[in-house]
This record gives C-alpha cells, structure tokens and sequence, in this order.
C-alpha cells in the first residue's frame, strides 16, 4: 500500500497495514477490533512523526486522551486517537523508563493535546518537549509533588 | 479643642471630628442610650434584611445547579428575597456551593473580604462541608471553614433546593438574633 497517500476513510486492516509498513520494528499493533487499533511504540523519540502520518494521511482529526500510567518499574503516556468520519479509534502506548521521563509533544498536531499534555505532566511529571506552555493546569504552582503517581500517598495511607 | 458648645456640631477638623464623635459615642454608651436605640432598630433593620438577602451569584461545582434550581419557578427563592448579585460589593451572603480547590482559595477569602459587613457564609453541600467525596484529596479543601468563617452548613449531596431555601430560613434566625443583640454603635 502507498504510506504517503492520504486515505479518507481507512479501515482497521489498512491502518495496520500502513502503520507497521511505515514505522517498521517502530509501531506494532497487538490487536485490532471492530472499531480499534492498539499498537505499541518502541521508540518514544518518534511520537511526534507517528502522530503527525496518523494527523495527515490517516486523517484522524482528534486527539481524544492523552493518558499517564504509572506502572512502577516504568511509565506510560497512552494516546487515543478518533476519526470522526469512520469512528475508529487508535491506542497508541508509548513506554517511558522512570530515569528519562521525556516524550516529544503533540500539541502541535492536535491543539487539543495542549491541555491533556500539561494535565498528565502535572498529575504524573512526564515531561513533554516543545510543548508551548508546559505548567500545571488545576494544582497550584506551588505544588513539588505529583498526585497521580504510585509513589504518593494521601495521608492516612501506609 | 474647644468643646464648650459639647454635644452642638461646630466647624472642626477631621482631628477635632474624632474627638468630638468619641466623646458622643462614649456618652451614648455609658447613658444606656446605645441599648435603646439599638432596641428601636433592630427590628427595621432585622426585617429589612431578613427579607432582602442577597447571596453572592457565585457557582463553585454541581450545586450551584440546585441553587439555579431554586431560584427557578418551582421554587422560586425570589419570593423570599433571595437575590442573586453579581458583585461582592452589593452582597450580604457568600454560598459556598461546591468542592473548593486549593486553587481557588485565595479567590474565596478575597471575595469574603470584598463584601461589606454585616455577612454570612453559607456552607451547602458536603464538598463544601468536609470535602464530601474528596475527603483527603490532594487538591481539595476539606472543608470551606478552613478558610471563611461559616454560620450555616446544609447537607446534602447535592442539596436539594427546598433544604437549600429551609437553611437560609435558619439564616434569617441568625440574622435576627444579630441584629436584636446590639452591635451597632459598638465601633
């Protein structure tokens, strides 16, 4: 299949088709449903490449989540990505190693991702580069903490 | 100062003026007349604002639905002289009617200050109580006593607008009371 081509309205199939030609070894998806694409990414660096071939040639207009996982030994930052034509979703689900907590930003592809971007940094503190305004959304400023992450503890809790 | 023409107002000075105003309200006080004047005016004052309360239009969360709800024609709060002003400076009750983030405190306690004695503060809901849900959150006040004195707390989750309307009745009560005990001329 031609991966520069603009498809309209792709299927499940052709989307992971495309993806895995495209981003070979990059991008695997391990299932697929009606409606749904999950795939991996191995290489975090390239989000902002996947996201923007999704954008334009896949023609998913909208960034639904952007979702932290704190899974202890490592991070997680989920995407969720719509084709309001079609209706199918892609879950993409990028790996973070708790000593680089760095992933390029998507805000640029999708404005939408702006504020999810600066919600998951300040709930988890994963850091997304070339982000325009990387500052917490609804804590305080003052806050040196992340709420979200296993490691804090409400009070009460052992 | 000459205060030969004492209790007579002459042309003074703002200086002169305190001195002349505290000797007025000192001999008020000490002849008793505080206690009647504030017997004679507490109750205009106490109907006139028993029936003209005016919360602060201030939405923080889900209940300020019910308040919504309350000044509609079902119940109809208006009839009661519950009015909604936009401004804290025309305003005589803060309704707490909400979770409060700690984001938003410094936003409450400055609107508190904004509003002109005497006020009240209504705490409705249980967000706005102890925190309701988010008791313990990381980013919710437990409780809008932490930060305003309150007078009133209506429970509820969310509170429906017949208890929201009986808790300002309760507030009328204490309103009375205020204004019946005597502080005007205190000052």
């Amino acid at each position: 299949m031609d991966t520069e081509a603009v498809y309209q309205k792709p299927t499940t199939g052709e989307i992971k088709t495309l993806l895995e030609s495209k981003f070979k070894g990059n991008v695997t998806v391990k299932h697929t449903e009606d409606d749904r694409v999950l795939a991996d990414v191995a290489d975090k660096n390239a989000i902002f490449e996947i996201c923007n071939y999704i954008s334009e040639n896949l023609t998913f207009e909208h960034c639904s989540i952007v979702m932290g996982l704190d899974m202890v030994e490592h991070m997680e930052v989920i995407y969720v990505l719509t084709n309001y034509h079609t209706g199918l979703c892609i879950e993409l689900t990028a790996k973070l190693p708790l000593d680089d907590l760095h992933i390029p930003s998507v805000a640029l592809v999708w404005e939408g991702a702006n504020w999810h971007e600066r919600e998951t940094y300040e709930l988890f503190g994963i850091i997304f580069d070339g982000h325009p305004k990387l500052k917490r959304l609804l804590t305080p400023d003052t806050y040196n903490f992340y709420p979200f992450r296993k490691s804090y503890k409400l009070r009460g809790q052992e | 100062m000459d205060m030969s023409l004492y209790p007579h107002a002459i042309a003074m000075s703002a200086d002169e003026f305190m001195d002349w105003s505290t000797a007025v309200i000192n001999d008020l006080l000490s002849a008793g007349t505080k206690k009647t004047v504030d017997k004679l005016t507490g109750p205009v004052w106490t109907w006139a604002m028993k029936n003209s309360m005016h919360p602060l239009h201030w939405g923080l969360a889900c209940c300020a639905l019910e308040m919504a709800a309350a000044s509609a024609p079902r119940h109809d709060a208006e009839r009661l002289g519950i009015i909604y002003r936009s401004s804290p400076r025309q305003t005589d009750i803060l309704l707490l009617n909400g979770w409060i983030g700690k984001k938003v405190r410094p936003s409450i306690r400055r609107l508190y200050e904004q509003m002109p004695n005497p006020k009240w503060v209504i705490a409705m809901g249980e967000c706005a109580i102890s925190g309701g849900p988010w008791y313990d959150s990381y980013n919710c006040v437990q409780g809008g006593d932490q930060i305003v004195p309150v007078d009133i707390f209506i429970p509820g989750c969310p509170v429906k607008p017949d208890a929201m309307i009986d808790g300002f009745m309760l507030l009328q009560n204490k309103i009375g009371d205020y204004f019946n005990r005597g502080v005007f001329m205190e000052d």
